[in-house]
């Protein structure tokens, strides 16, 4: 047909949309995100698992750039097992944090990707950082992502100090939804990691079985 | 870096406000923030009122281009007159909203506003309509606008629940605009709500040292 166009995905930056949140509890840490990858306006992958092991009790969320998230997620990975053999004990929640700031912070004007990094250690317990353009911050919960603007009003109201674990995991798949309803680059399942001192425990959530709301 | 779609001159609309309207059992809460703001780095007014009132039990919110708005609404304003004296009745909230629709949508090449519009008449109780930027018109439940709309969309969608009480709205309407005004640097100053219902209309201002404070402040 005359003047049809190639379709997006050939010629669009593929970004995970996305959002991402991680949240600490007495114990642990749960992190949470959706499955959309996107190139333009089509969607790529509807299933990609944005949540990435950097080891046992360490794991990062990924988003903006696909490419350059995954590309610092694995080479994280790679320092941090170097790290962990030379001290000979699992790494700590904030090595891991500090190397994805270094990336970050020193590629900042090539890469265009936030990670957030959560896990367990037995020094502080569960752990929150937020690496965003190359600073490093630790809090109690951090959202990123495109999705996560919509939801800055619902995590602020919605969030307590001292949530139990079932109770964080709740609130991480509640904003989750909520975002997701609203953003056009979130989408898909819900997939949930959840660390503390004994396990790591994955988890899926699909689009059937996440919280609806009162217009839905 | 994925565009949060908040930046004004990338998405060319809504700037420096919230606003929000929705309907509880009886009425209709319509309300917003009080600042006005040049580029994000002056604040002009801490206490600007952008609750515009167009007939007794009609009232508006503009977004976008307060100069376009405050035009638009003068306009509106003597159509919704004269539409009331002929038909010798109060205005329906519809034909505010659709005036508001016709004014925006004809015009749509040069204006860059958009409308809120809350009410209540006779015949169909309490409404909410939406005129967007290029003109279209609906009818929502509940509905927010503005720069500071955006951090807002999940609690509105989380806590909004058809046919509550008059303070569990208010108290709704309040909380929303607390949590943009938090975000947003282009949102603040005092919560200007008003209530409209069959019986009347009422204004609530909420100063910002009362504003409801979440545990991050």
């Amino acid at each position: 047909m005359l003047g049809e166009t190639e379709p997006q995905w050939l010629s669009e930056e593929v970004k995970t949309g996305t959002t991402i949140i991680a949240i600490e509890f007495n114990g642990g840490v749960v992190l949470g995100s959706d499955s959309r990858v996107s190139a333009g306006e089509s969607v790529v992958n509807r299933v990609m698992n944005k949540l990435s092991p950097l080891h046992d009790k360490i794991y990062c969320a990924l988003s903006g750039s696909a490419a350059d998230a995954q590309t610092i997620a694995e080479a994280v990975n790679y320092q941090l097992d170097v790290h962990s053999m030379e001290i000979g004990e699992d790494p700590k929640v904030r090595s891991a944090a500090t190397l994805v700031k270094n990336i970050s912070y020193k590629y900042k004007e090539e890469l265009s990707a936030h990670l957030i990094v959560a896990g367990w250690d037995r020094k502080d317990g569960g752990q929150v950082f937020a690496t965003m353009k190359g600073l490093l911050t630790r809090q109690p919960f951090a959202v990123g992502g495109s999705g996560s603007s919509y939801v800055y009003g619902f995590v602020d109201a919605e969030y307590r100090k001292g949530m139990s674990r079932e109770e964080c995991q709740q609130f991480v798949v509640n904003t989750l939804a909520l975002a997701m309803n609203r953003d056009g680059s979130s989408g898909g399942v819900a997939y949930l990691v959840t660390i503390d001192e004994h396990n790591t425990e994955e988890k899926v959530i699909l689009g059937n079985d996440l919280p609806t709301f009162f217009d839905q | 870096m994925e565009k949060h779609y908040t930046d004004s001159k990338v998405k060319g609309v809504s700037t420096g406000t919230t606003i929000l309207a929705a309907i509880f059992d009886g009425g209709v809460v319509i309300g917003s923030d009080s600042r006005a703001s040049i580029g994000g780095e002056y604040v002009s007014s801490k206490t600007i009122n952008k609750v515009i009132q167009v007939h007794d039990r009609i009232f508006c919110c503009m977004a976008g281009s307060l100069a376009d708005a405050q035009a638009v609404i003068k306009s509106a304003k003597s159509h919704l007159s004269f539409h009331s004296v002929q038909m010798e009745s109060p205005p329906l909230v519809i034909a505010a909203a659709s005036i508001l629709k016709e004014l925006c949508y004809k015009n749509k090449d040069e204006l860059q506003a958009g409308f809120l519009t809350a009410g209540w008449d006779g015949k169909k109780g309490p409404q909410v309509y939406v005129v967007s930027l290029g003109g279209m018109l609906i009818s929502q439940q509940v509905t927010i606008g503005g720069s500071g709309s955006t951090y807002i969309y999940g609690y509105v969608d989380a806590k909004y629940k058809p046919n509550m009480t008059r303070e569990e709205c208010l108290q709704f309407a309040t909380n929303a605009l607390a949590l943009a005004m938090g975000r947003d640097n282009v949102s603040g100053g005092v919560a200007h709500l008003v209530v409209i219902t069959e019986k009347g209309v009422e204004h609530v201002v909420v100063p910002g040292d009362k504003l409801p404070r979440f545990n991050d402040e």
